[in-house]
């Protein structure tokens, strides 16, 4: 089985709104999976659903090949968007108890939280209430509870939300390590970049409905327009650009250089190769720049939302 | 995996360690003994209070009666017009002045007497005033038709129905002196107990939401296991607090009353000393002896044992409904309008525990709320001392588990649904909405 996690065909309604219409998804093992959508298009649900906090009304749910079950709770590890943890309790404590919610023995839970303190710098904090730290600190240790009983399959909601940048990427880091140890992460978050960075397979929810999935690269090949930056220094820039917009499909662009050149978006047809537009451009003047545009997630995002 | 011993852990240690709960632990008792002693105290001084009245009696037939008391002296003028009167007592401070108009009528007499004084007098002085008087006219009024008084003294009789049911058990009146105590003290601990420490469940709950921890702990654990064990990790702490209560109290009681030699009994509800002014007529030895007798009476193993399954079962219907209310609601000034509907038959239940089972246990009304789930409790513990047949008892818990059953069951559904609903507060019919999901 190369899906840690299956969801079939699940539907859930609340009254009479629906939150999921027949969605399936797919996460292969060891990915880092981003889980997108707008607000209110029913990734949360999704999330509780595979939690086993709230049951679907139809479809079914596999983990690891078995069906969705009590003893899958130990294999979950889940730090919710809406996160918290109890105001007046020690943090040592409170992540002993949790921990142990999540079936790990009293003393493997704090040889483990040790290790993880330690590798903060966190080991301080063991006897200080969660009310005395700042909204970060008590983010890292949420992080180290979500983590601590070593899951298969990882769900983080907006994993870096509170924490500073030199947090973030600290965070980012232990994610990935965790990919390397062999976890599978699902990743619900509105930050495109951080997306492009980590995932390797997205899924796109929108009203309810799944209307993108696969590998991350496939739906960028899937996307790509043959369009090419160029950048070319030229004496007549106009004469050159009339020419261009005869042959080619052009639009002006923008990006930053050093010189005076020529800055056009040339749009390709299927037929032409990059190639020659570039041994034509160089007959021209000095090309000083030459990219292919890759659509970006959030233009992936955006374009798909809006076309449905 | 069963995490229940890990949850009642967590909220008994939180409760026990929370400094609120262990100040209120040790100030509660504290405060009350206080309390009571400073009453007891005040009560005291009003009795010891010396009072002189004054009395201007025209007609010369009562006066005689008034004679000086413990802290109550009677000063009788004699010769004197009602405004001197009126002036002698407002000059030497006394208390009043009692005046009964001249009339040579015995039967005119009642309707022409007066109490002057500053401020208006205390219930118990005319009352004890009016006594007297009667007392003395009609005595008056018996020697006129000549009747001798000293042969109605004489032939006064006290009589005391010995009571015994067919079964051959003896009963007395302290007899249900005795149960009714225990009856109420039952009844009464149960209410006190739902009220504090459901309470305590609700703001538990609502924490849990508030802090927004719901959602990492529900994803490890079914949520009626997490309420159930808040329920019982709070009542553990709350029957903790309450074992405490009762010995600093008790210590401190008895401090008290060695220290400062006050009878706490003083302070004292009418009610009590209504039952009292009951068991007046037998003596004291026979009234301790009487008090042993009803103890020994008392259905005692049936006692102890419907008083574990009726609380355990009351505590827990109402419990699971805090517990339901605190999950719909976002904040605790938001939960009146569901506290409401909860309160009323608990309130309902003390009441008819107090006024009617008192006058009548077995009566229609005490029987039938004895059987309706959410009064059972409490009515049905208050009447047990009164020897309830077992086929009640037994259909009366049959109902209240079940009805316990589908309460956490529905509790269970709310809650689940509640902890996880932010935002506004939901009306009626979105609760029975969330049923459905």
């Amino acid at each position: 089985m190369s899906n840690i996690l299956e969801v079939q065909n699940v539907s859930k309604n609340f009254g009479s709104f629906t939150a999921l219409n027949k969605v399936s998804i797919s996460v292969p093992k060891g990915s880092i999976y981003g889980l997108l959508g707008p607000n209110g298009a029913g990734k949360t649900t999704l999330i509780r659903i595979v939690n086993q906090i709230t049951m679907p009304d139809s479809g079914q749910v596999f983990l690891d090949g078995t069906p969705l079950s009590g003893v899958h709770i130990k294999d979950i590890g889940y730090l919710p968007e809406e996160r918290g943890l109890y105001k007046s309790m020690k943090v040592g404590e409170q992540a002993l108890y949790l921990a142990q919610l999540k079936g790990l023995s009293h003393k493997e839970a704090k040889a483990r939280l040790k290790y993880w303190f330690e590798r903060l710098e966190i080991g301080d904090w063991w006897n200080k209430k969660i009310q005395e730290l700042s909204k970060g600190m008590a983010q890292k240790i949420q992080f180290v509870v979500t983590v601590l009983h070593q899951p298969k399959l990882l769900i983080f909601d907006e994993p870096f939300s509170g924490f500073d940048p030199i947090n973030a990427n600290l965070i980012k880091d232990e994610i990935l390590k965790l990919r390397e140890d062999g976890a599978t992460v699902i990743f619900s978050t509105h930050r495109m970049e951080s997306v492009e960075e980590l995932c390797d397979d997205i899924c796109l929810i929108h009203k309810s409905n799944k209307i993108l999935d696969g590998k991350l690269i496939d739906i960028k090949r899937q996307f790509k327009t043959n369009t090419y930056e160029v950048g070319i220094l030229v004496h007549n820039k106009e004469t050159l650009e009339q020419e261009l917009s005869k042959k080619f499909q052009t639009s002006t662009a923008s990006f930053k250089t050093l010189g005076e050149e020529l800055k056009l978006n040339i749009k390709l047809s299927d037929l032409e190769k990059p190639n020659d537009l570039l041994s034509y451009l160089c007959n021209q003047g000095q090309v000083s720049h030459f990219v292919e545009l890759i659509p970006s997630v959030n233009e992936i995002f955006i374009q798909t939302v809006k076309n449905h | 995996m069963n995490h229940l011993p890990l949850i009642i852990k967590r909220e008994y240690l939180t409760k026990v360690k929370n400094k609120s709960f262990i100040v209120m632990t040790i100030l509660s008792p504290i405060l009350v003994i206080v309390l009571i002693t400073v009453v007891a105290y005040l009560s005291q001084l009003n009795n010891d209070k010396q009072r002189t009245i004054c009395i201007l009696d025209e007609t010369g037939l009562v006066q005689d009666v008034f004679k000086s008391e413990d802290n109550t002296t009677y000063n009788i003028l004699e010769n004197m017009s009602l405004a001197d009167a009126k002036e002698l007592v407002r000059q030497t401070e006394a208390y009043g002045l009692l005046h009964l108009e001249g009339s040579d009528h015995l039967d005119s007499i009642s309707g022409h007497i007066k109490f002057y004084s500053e401020d208006s007098p205390s219930l118990t002085i005319i009352s004890n005033l009016e006594t007297k008087i009667d007392k003395k006219i009609e005595n008056l009024k018996l020697q006129e038709k000549g009747v001798d008084i000293a042969m109605i003294e004489a032939s006064k009789t006290n009589v005391n129905i010995n009571q015994e049911s067919f079964d051959g058990e003896k009963t007395s009146k302290i007899d249900s002196v005795v149960k009714l105590f225990f009856g109420s003290a039952a009844g009464y601990l149960l209410f006190m107990f739902i009220i504090i420490y459901g309470n305590m469940i609700m703001r538990s709950v609502i924490e849990e939401k508030t802090s927004r921890i719901i959602e990492v702990i529900i994803s490890s654990v079914k949520p009626m296991q997490l309420m159930l064990g808040k329920i019982i990790g709070t009542s553990l702490a709350g029957i903790t607090q309450f074992i405490i209560w009762l010995f600093i109290g008790g210590a401190l009681l008895f401090t008290v009353s060695i220290v400062f030699g006050i009878d706490t009994s003083q302070a004292q509800s009418p009610n009590q000393q209504m039952i009292e002014g009951a068991m007046q007529n037998s003596n004291i030895e026979m009234q301790v002896q009487d008090v042993f007798n009803s103890l020994h009476h008392l259905p005692m193993t049936n006692l102890i044992i419907a008083f574990l399954l009726f609380f355990i079962g009351g505590y827990l219907l109402y419990s699971s409904l805090y517990a339901a209310i605190g999950a719909a609601v976002d904040n605790e000034t938001d939960t009146q309008q569901f506290l409401l509907p909860v309160l009323m038959p608990l309130i309902l239940a003390v009441y008819i525990g107090f006024f009617t089972v008192i006058e009548d246990p077995h009566g229609t009304i005490s029987t039938v709320f004895s059987f309706i789930p959410l009064t059972s409790p409490v009515v049905m513990l208050m009447r047990i001392p009164f020897g309830v047949p077992i086929w009640q008892q037994v259909v009366s818990l049959l109902l209240l588990i079940g009805t316990f059953i589908f309460t956490v069951w529905f509790a269970a559904k709310i809650y689940r649904v509640g902890i996880l609903m932010y935002g506004k507060k939901p009306s009626y019919k979105e609760l029975i909405k969330w049923i459905k999901y």
